[in-house]
C-alpha cells in the first residue's frame, strides 16, 4: 500500500490547548500519528483523554476557549493549522468528512433528508438538483438503507438510530472524502447494527481507498476495524503501533490495564480487573507521568514525563517501565 | 402490548417499504395539532381570532354603511341609541357615534384598522428582530455584547413612553404608528431568538453542517433559523396582542391613528366623554370588541407556548 506519495494525514507534536479560567488544559499535549491511504487508525481512550479534541483539531473546529497552540496537520502535506478558514471549508465535507456520536443529534430536525444531502454536494460543486439526488440516492443504498427513494423524502424523525447514523455515514460520503474523522460513531447503537456499519465502513476504505480516524473507548471495535491504534491518556499518546501487535503484547501499563478491564468469556468467575481511580483533571495533571498515581508498576523515575521511546520498528511507548516480557 | 407496539413501530421504520404503515406515522404537525386541541378555551380562542380577521378583511362587505364615506355621515344622526333607524334608513343596531357614523361599521372598519398595524407592525418587528437576534448570536464575543446592550436600554424604558416620543415627534397616521411599534417591539424578538439560538448553535447538527462545508449564511438561516421558530410564534402572538393594545391606548390618548380613519382606541376614546350621560354604547361596544381580540390572540397565545415548550409537556 505504502507508496512514496505522502500520507494521507500526518500529525506531528499536535498541541491544543483550553485556555479557561481555572488555568491551562491541555487536552492534546504533543499528539503525533500517520493515516495511510485506506487505513483505518483507532484513536482509543477514556473520556476526557483528548482523543475527541485531536478529531476535532483535524477538522479545525476547536471553539473558543481552545487553540491549536503547536504542531503540524500534514494533510496530503499541506498544514492545515495555518490553513485559512475558507481553505478548511472547502475542505470539510469535501475532502475530510466527519462522523459524530449521536445520530439523534446531527441531522438537523427541521429538514428533509433530501434537502440535507443535497445541500452538501452543491456546497462542494455545481451540480444540478437531480444530479445532486442520484448521488444522494446512490449514496444511501451504499450504506445499506431500503428504498432509498422514498426515504429521501423523509425527515430525521421517522428514522430509528440505527438508521439515522447510516444517513449520517452517507452524508459523510458524499463527496468522496478520502479522510474520515469518526467520533464513536456505534457508541450509542445496539451492538448488532453496530456489527452491520462496522461492515460497511470497512468495506469503504477498502473499495475507496478512505482513510479513516476511528476514535472509540471500545478495543473490541478497535481491534476488529483498525490497523494501527493510538492510545491516549490525559492528551498524550501513551502507546501506539499495529493493533495485532499493542493489543496481543501491550508494553504501557495503561494499554495492559485498559485490555484487562474488557469483561471476556475466558475469564469468567474471577473477579474483573480494573484500573483503579479516574482520571486526572487536566488542570490539575500530577507531576511527571500522568498515569503515575494509578500506576500498578509506577518507580522513582516516573516523577519526570517519559519520552518517546520506539522498542520494537513500527511502535512507540512513553513508559519508564515498560512491560517487556511475554504476553499476559 | 406497547412493547409489541413499539417493536412494530422500529420495523416499519426500518422498512419503508411497507407505504400505508410508514405514512400512518405520527407527522409533529399532527402531534402538535392533537395536543393544541387538548384545550378547549385555546380552540375557542383560535375560532373567535379567525372570525374577527375574516370580519376584519372582508369589512367593505359585511360593514351596513362606509364610516370613512363623510358624505353619506349625517351629524342629525349623531349619538342615536342602538336599534335607531338613522335618515339613510339603515337601523343603526349598536347605535351611532358623537359624528353620526353607525358603529357596527365603525367598529368593523376600527378592527381591521387595529389588526392591520398590530400584525404589521408585529410582523416588521419580528424580521427585524430575528435578524439582529440571530446574527448577534452566530457573531458571539463582543458584537453579541454590544447589540445585547442595545436591547437591554431599549428594554428599560417602558413601551408605552418611547411609542408616545415617537409618536409626538413624528405626527399621526397608519405608517407612523407602525414605525413606532416596531421600535418598541423588535427588541423583544431579539432577545428571544438570540436566548435560543445560543442553545441550538452548540448542537450537534450545526457542527456537522460545519463539517460539511456550508457557508455561514446557510448555516445561520437554513439551519439554526428553522430550528429557533417555536418561541418565535409564542412571541409573535403575544407581541401582536401587545402592539393591538398600545395602539388603543396611543390613540385612547389621542396619538396614533386620525379621527378620520379611527381604530378602536379612538372609538373608544370618542365615546369617553358622554360615558357618564347615559350614552354608553359609542365607548362600551368598541371596547368589548377589542377585550375579545385581545384575549383570544392570548388565549392561543398561552397554549402555543405550552404546546411548544418541551420542557412543559409530559
Amino acid at each position: 500500500m505504502s507508496n512514496a506519495q505522502a500520507p494521507t494525514l500526518e500529525v506531528r507534536d499536535l498541541q491544543t490547548y483550553f485556555f479557561t479560567k481555572g488555568g491551562i488544559a491541555r487536552a492534546v499535549d504533543g499528539v503525533s500519528f500517520t493515516v495511510e491511504r485506506g487505513k483505518v487508525l483507532g484513536l482509543v481512550g477514556e473520556s476526557g483523554s483528548g482523543k475527541t479534541v485531536t478529531g476535532f483539531s483535524v477538522l479545525g473546529l476547536v471553539d473558543e476557549p481552545g487553540r491549536v497552540v503547536g504542531g503540524e496537520i500534514l494533510y496530503h502535506g499541506e498544514n492545515l493549522v495555518t490553513a485559512s478558514p475558507d481553505r478548511m471549508r472547502a475542505l470539510r465535507g469535501a475532502n475530510i468528512a466527519m462522523i459524530f456520536q449521536d445520530p439523534m443529534m446531527t441531522l438537523n430536525p427541521v429538514l428533509r433528508i433530501d434537502t440535507q444531502m443535497i445541500e452538501a454536494i452543491q456546497a462542494h460543486e455545481q451540480v444540478s438538483d437531480d444530479d445532486a439526488r442520484q448521488r444522494a440516492r446512490d449514496a444511501l443504498g451504499q450504506v445499506g438503507i431500503p428504498s432509498p427513494d422514498e426515504r429521501l423524502r423523509s425527515y430525521p424523525h421517522q428514522f430509528s438510530g440505527g438508521m439515522r447514523q447510516r444517513v449520517a455515514i452517507a452524508i459523510a460520503l458524499l463527496n468522496k472524502p478520502d479522510l474520515i474523522v469518526a467520533d464513536e460513531p456505534t457508541t450509542a447503537l445496539d451492538v448488532t447494527i453496530q456489527g452491520q456499519i462496522l461492515f460497511e465502513v470497512q468495506k469503504l476504505c477498502e473499495e475507496t481507498g478512505t482513510a479513516l480516524i476511528w476514535i472509540t473507548h471500545d478495543l473490541s471495535v478497535v481491534a476488529g476495524l483498525a490497523d494501527d491504534i493510538c492510545v491516549m491518556y490525559a492528551g498524550r499518546v501513551v502507546e501506539q503501533g499495529a493493533v495485532d501487535n499493542v493489543l496481543d503484547r501491550p508494553m504501557h501499563p495503561y494499554t495492559h490495564g485498559l485490555i484487562g478491564s474488557v469483561p471476556s468469556r475466558n475469564k469468567r468467575g474471577q473477579p474483573l480487573s480494573q484500573i483503579p481511580g479516574m482520571t486526572p483533571s487536566l488542570l490539575a495533571l500530577p507531576e511527571g507521568c500522568a498515569f503515575s498515581a494509578r500506576c500498578p508498576r509506577v518507580g522513582d523515575a516516573c516523577s519526570a514525563i517519559p519520552d518517546v521511546s520506539a522498542p520494537e520498528a513500527g511502535r512507540e511507548l512513553r513508559c519508564h517501565y515498560p512491560i517487556l516480557e511475554a504476553a499476559p | 402490548m406497547t412493547v409489541a407496539q413499539d417493536n412494530m413501530d422500529v420495523a416499519v421504520a426500518a422498512h419503508g417499504d411497507d407505504r400505508d404503515k410508514f405514512e400512518g406515522v405520527q407527522t409533529p404537525f399532527r402531534r402538535f395539532l392533537s395536543d393544541y386541541c387538548e384545550s378547549k378555551l385555546a380552540v375557542i380562542g383560535f375560532f373567535v381570532i379567525s372570525a374577527i380577521t375574516l370580519v376584519a378583511i372582508f369589512a367593505p362587505l359585511l360593514a351596513p354603511t362606509d364610516p370613512y364615506d363623510l358624505a353619506s355621515v349625517s351629524i342629525m344622526d349623531s349619538r342615536l341609541a342602538p336599534g335607531q333607524a338613522m335618515m339613510t334608513g339603515t337601523t343603526a343596531h349598536l347605535g351611532t357615534d358623537g359624528a353620526g357614523r353607525d358603529m357596527v361599521s365603525a367598529m368593523i372598519y376600527g378592527l381591521r384598522i387595529s389588526l392591520g398595524v398590530g400584525i404589521g407592525s408585529g410582523v416588521i418587528a419580528m424580521v427585524i428582530g430575528i435578524s439582529v437576534g440571530l446574527f448577534s448570536a452566530y457573531a458571539g464575543g463582543r458584537v453579541d455584547s454590544v447589540v445585547m446592550r442595545i436591547v437591554d436600554i431599549q428594554l428599560s424604558f417602558p413601551a408605552i413612553l418611547v411609542a408616545l416620543i415617537l409618536l409626538v415627534t413624528l405626527g399621526k397616521g397608519v405608517d407612523k404608528t407602525i414605525i413606532a411599534l416596531v421600535v418598541v417591539q423588535w427588541a423583544y424578538y431579539a432577545r428571544t431568538i438570540r436566548g435560543t439560538a445560543l442553545v441550538e448553535r452548540r448542537r450537534e447538527y450545526i457542527e456537522s453542517a460545519v463539517c460539511l462545508g456550508l457557508s455561514e449564511r446557510r448555516i445561520m438561516f437554513r439551519h439554526l433559523l428553522p430550528n429557533c421558530l417555536a418561541p418565535m410564534i409564542v412571541v409573535g402572538t403575544m407581541q401582536v396582542a401587545h402592539a393591538i393594545s398600545l395602539e388603543a391606548t396611543l390613540s385612547f390618548l389621542g396619538l396614533g391613528m386620525p379621527q378620520t380613519e379611527p381604530s378602536l382606541g379612538r372609538l373608544i376614546s370618542n365615546g369617553f366623554e358622554y360615558i357618564m350621560s347615559g350614552k354608553y354604547w359609542i365607548s362600551v361596544y368598541p371596547g368589548i370588541a377589542l377585550l375579545v381580540t385581545i384575549v383570544s390572540i392570548n388565549l392561543v397565545g398561552d397554549r402555543l407556548r405550552d404546546v411548544l415548550n418541551p420542557r412543559l409537556q409530559k
